[in-house]
């Protein structure tokens, strides 16, 4: 076995000189990852784009027919969850092992009760027969495609968004295990920090989200 | 890296400045700008996602390497929107060759 340079621990494994590279590496890494997904909902963004251009009527009205001070307290909840998650990260700098568990669940907490708050508006849509499919009807317009067209990317965009809350609540139980083990300490929180990078950047995703949606047609009704 | 740990404070504050951001946001979106409501929207949502970059994702801390990445996200991001929309939007103003 080649020689250990140095001893081998959670915050420092033999690959790596220093602990601070290795934190540095492990957070590089999640940012690239990040990119990737900007690239990925930035497919999303542009189709949503183009369409709303053709269809600038039609899009406003379905635009508008969604449920704006649902999604305005549903984005203050996600901003409250980012708050209690950075705090985590926070606790875990100082290694405060309750801190971080109390944290950790009041994020959890909020992010299950906005995925709650989306299944509901989801709700809404089957109710209203704003799903695109077979029964889909959206009063007020002959332009039926069209309109199926904005929820088609409606659903598209919160959908993969809301995966993107379900696999962030994994990673939180996950976390959660772990602090409760006692696994993370203040010289070594990267998987809290870099869970942290997650979450604030699918909080980000719904800052845009929510005006694109939502909001912009708002002023025309 | 050498560890920089935030006051609450400053969390606190940076915290309620989104909520007091989503709330204008919201607000302002049922006043008529015309096609300015579109600008509004996406300067306040911008605004909103530095503050929660450079302080809950700790980017005022971070590496001369991971601010070029994310520089670099923006830049092909810009790429993707602009050489499409360019494309899209100026179809009806030139002729189709061989049509």
């Amino acid at each position: 076995m080649a020689e250990h340079a140095h001893a081998e621990s959670l915050a420092l494994r033999e690959q790596f000189d220093t602990a601070e590279q290795q934190k540095e590496s492990s957070t590089f890494g999640m940012w690239i990852f990040l990119i990737t997904e900007v690239m990925f909902f930035g497919g999303l963004f542009l189709a949503y784009t183009i369409y709303r251009n053709t269809y600038p009527t039609v899009f406003g009205m379905a635009s508008t027919s969604l449920n704006a001070v649902i999604g305005a307290l549903n984005t203050a909840v996600l901003l409250c969850s980012s708050f209690t998650m950075v705090m985590a990260v926070r606790a875990a700098q100082l290694g405060k092992r309750k801190a971080i568990i109390v944290f950790l669940i009041l994020t959890l907490l909020l992010g299950l009760v906005f995925l709650g708050v989306k299944a509901y508006e989801w709700n809404e849509k089957y109710v209203e027969h704003h799903i695109p499919g077979a029964s889909f009807h959206f009063e007020g317009t002959a332009q039926q495609g069209p309109a199926q067209l904005f929820f088609s990317l409606y659903f598209a965009m919160t959908g993969l968004h809301a995966l993107h809350m379900v696999i962030g609540a994994g990673i939180l139980c996950w976390l959660l295990y772990h602090a409760a083990r006692g696994r993370f300490t203040a010289e070594y929180m990267t998987p809290v920090d870099i869970a942290g990078l997650y979450w604030h950047f699918v909080d980000i995703i719904w800052i845009f989200l929510f005006p694109l949606l939502y909001l912009i047609d708002r002023h025309m009704k | 890296m050498s560890e920089h740990v935030d006051s609450v404070k400053t969390y606190t504050a940076v915290w309620l400045i989104l909520l007091v951001l989503t709330g204008v946001t919201t607000a302002v979106a049922y006043i008529d700008l015309g096609a300015f409501s579109i600008v509004v929207a996406l300067v306040i949502a911008a605004v909103k996602m530095l503050l929660v970059a450079l302080f809950f994702m700790h980017m005022r801390h971070s590496t001369s390497l991971t601010k070029l990445a994310a520089a670099g996200a923006f830049l092909w991001l810009f790429f993707m929107l602009a050489f499409t929309l360019a494309d899209v939007w100026t179809r009806g103003l030139v002729g189709t060759p061989g049509r």
